[in-house]
């Protein structure tokens, strides 16, 4: 399954270089079309690449700590919490003063929600408890973007927030690219050796320990990686929800539903999902290009609907 | 009392929880090729024993040895290596398939079910599941098996480790006697593999006659301790119960019924 979802992620990559305002740049054959390709279509479509990974990843992953399959970066409010931190890293000057000040704000506030959010809501609990702690922090990380935005002297700061929030790779360069991208490899890396534990937390947290897992370093590293890869992804891209619900959802049946076994295509499906989503913004005949997260919003939301009715149904049932 | 023989063994074990004494100064020695029984009333800690034994929990005061060394000081790795623990209730979070659940008991062992298993995992998966009476249920998620065969599957994990200790915590509660025979004759099994087993029941009629000895814990403490006929006898579990027995015997086994309060 790997090989064909592979083929399926270079296709798409392949395609996301192509498709836009000038089809097949490269076949211009001039400067111009080569520098769409390497200055606009490459760091867009890298982009694409490396943040669907790592949402996809990070949904798999968290969900399989979690023991829950509505855990996902957007949903449960770690992504408004990086887009939280950027904002403040963005309107104090700190970005302009230095680069690296945006993905490191980033990161920093994705790891806190991810650390709230093991804090509060203890591993394996119920889906409501954990959708109802996403409401909050949510809703906490947009009430202080509002605040920092209304102290803010820039008149146009909402304006601009708000459609940065809203999640998109276009006009990325290669300089995005660079202090972003090896934050989402080096989370990717971090987390993607876990998956025997995650497999050992099927059978709850006191099992998993007996059978060797160390639980308290499991969910540091998990924080890290997951505060790596959302961070950094959300700072240059803003909040692209649901991919990391979406993925993880359509791999676990083909896999046995063993959590380890999610990790590495989720990341792929995560990849496809988002290089697809912003082909397919490019293509809708939308006045202004349609918000790459606002189309992931459109298309993932029913799978939430539809994963809490599951959810909601298996409860029942027990 | 030597510790130094036993496979694991408590010295003045304390647990709090909160100002609650859940155990007070608890000495208990388990010998290898034993079915130890731990029975009481509820609330007398007989869970939180099975968890200190299996390292989940640490001491307030006092040491857990596994062969007379320290559990605490024993790797996370060696300690899963040597100790299997089946809780309570013990379920699963997603439809994983039987044979995936219990080869989750060899990863002491170092596999990864990403990768195919060893030949030595999957015989240790296969023999287990033989053990269990499981090897039709293999294939199949675990949502979809009944709640005994479930408890069959997740039995089939604790045993494919293979360790030298095996914890059983309450594995018969909700279960058919039927199911619950079968049960405490494949702890007797797992006690002729020369595993050192101890379990939680409630059941003192099963706990006679499966047990080599039996553990009575009782307010935090060791209310008796001995073989069947010594820590059923009348008057130790009227007080640790607070309720009348009629001490029945069966081809010489007691088998005490609770009678009236």
């Amino acid at each position: 399954m790997n090989r064909w979802l592979l083929l399926l992620v270079a296709a798409l990559f392949l395609l996301s270089l192509a498709v836009g305002p000038a089809w097949w740049p490269w076949r211009l054959g001039t400067e111009v079309g080569w520098a769409i390709v390497w200055e606009l279509r490459l760091p867009r479509a890298t982009l694409g690449l490396l943040i669907g990974g790592v949402l996809g990843l990070s949904g798999a992953v968290l969900q399989g700590w979690l023991r829950n399959p509505l855990a996902e970066p957007g949903v449960i409010g770690v992504s408004a919490c990086a887009g939280f931190a950027a904002v403040c890293a963005f309107y104090s000057g700190l970005a302009a003063a230095f680069a690296l000040a945006l993905p490191l704000a980033g990161i920093a506030g994705a790891a806190i929600a991810v650390a709230l959010l093991m804090g509060a809501v203890r591993s394996g609990t119920g889906t409501v408890s954990l959708l109802l702690m996403g409401v909050a922090i949510n809703a906490i990380a947009a009430a202080l973007i509002s605040l920092v935005l209304a102290l803010s002297p820039n008149p146009f700061a909402y304006q601009e927030i708000s459609l940065w929030l809203a999640g998109s790779i276009v006009d990325r360069d290669l300089r995005h690219l660079a202090i972003a991208a090896p934050f989402m490899v080096v989370g990717a890396v971090i987390v993607l050796g876990v998956g025997r534990w995650l497999d050992a937390l099927s059978l709850g947290e006191d099992t998993a320990r007996s059978l060797g897992a160390d639980t308290k370093s499991l969910g540091l590293r998990l924080t890290l990686g997951v505060g790596l890869m959302v961070g950094a992804a959300t700072s240059v891209a803003g909040v692209i929800g649901f991919v990391g619900l979406i993925a993880p959802h359509l791999i676990r049946a083909r896999v046995g539903f063993r959590p380890g076994a999610t990790l590495v295509p989720s990341m792929l499906v995560g990849a496809a999902l988002v290089l697809g989503a912003d082909i397919a913004v490019r293509l809708l005949p939308t006045a202004s290009e349609l918000q790459l997260g606002v189309f992931t919003s459109l298309v993932g939301a029913p799978f939430l609907v539809r994963a809490v009715r599951k959810a909601h149904a298996a409860w029942l049932a027990t | 009392m030597s510790t130094t023989g036993s496979a694991i063994s408590v010295r003045g074990l304390v647990s709090r929880r909160g100002h609650a004494v859940v155990l007070d100064g608890i000495d208990l020695a388990f010998e290898a090729g034993q079915v130890t029984a731990i029975v009481g009333p509820n609330g007398a800690g007989k869970t939180t024993l099975l968890r200190h034994l299996a390292g989940l929990d640490a001491p307030s005061a006092g040491e857990v040895e596994l062969r007379g060394q320290p559990l605490a000081s024993l790797g996370a790795a060696i300690r899963a290596w040597s100790i299997a623990y089946l809780p309570q209730a013990a379920s699963a979070y997603w439809p994983l398939r039987a044979r995936d659940l219990v080869a989750l008991g060899r990863l002491p062992h170092g596999a990864d079910l990403s990768r195919p298993l060893k030949a030595q995992d999957a015989q240790a998966v296969q023999r287990a599941l033989e053990r269990v009476d499981g090897m039709r249920l293999s294939e199949r998620p675990v949502d979809t098996l009944s709640q005994g065969e479930r408890a069959r599957v997740m039995m089939a994990r604790a045993l494919s480790t293979e360790a030298a200790v095996f914890l059983a915590d309450e594995p018969v509660a909700s279960l058919d006697p039927a199911y619950a025979l079968e049960t405490m004759t494949i702890l007797r099994a797992e006690a002729a593999r020369n595993a050192c087993v101890i379990v939680v029941l409630h059941d003192l009629g099963l706990a006679a006659r499966f047990a080599d000895r039996i553990v009575v814990l009782a307010n935090s403490k060791v209310a008796a301790d001995g073989p069947p006929s010594v820590a059923l006898a009348a008057g130790v579990i009227e007080a640790a119960y607070g309720v009348t027995f009629r001490h029945l015997t069966v081809d010489g086994i007691p088998q005490p019924v609770a009678w009236e309060r």
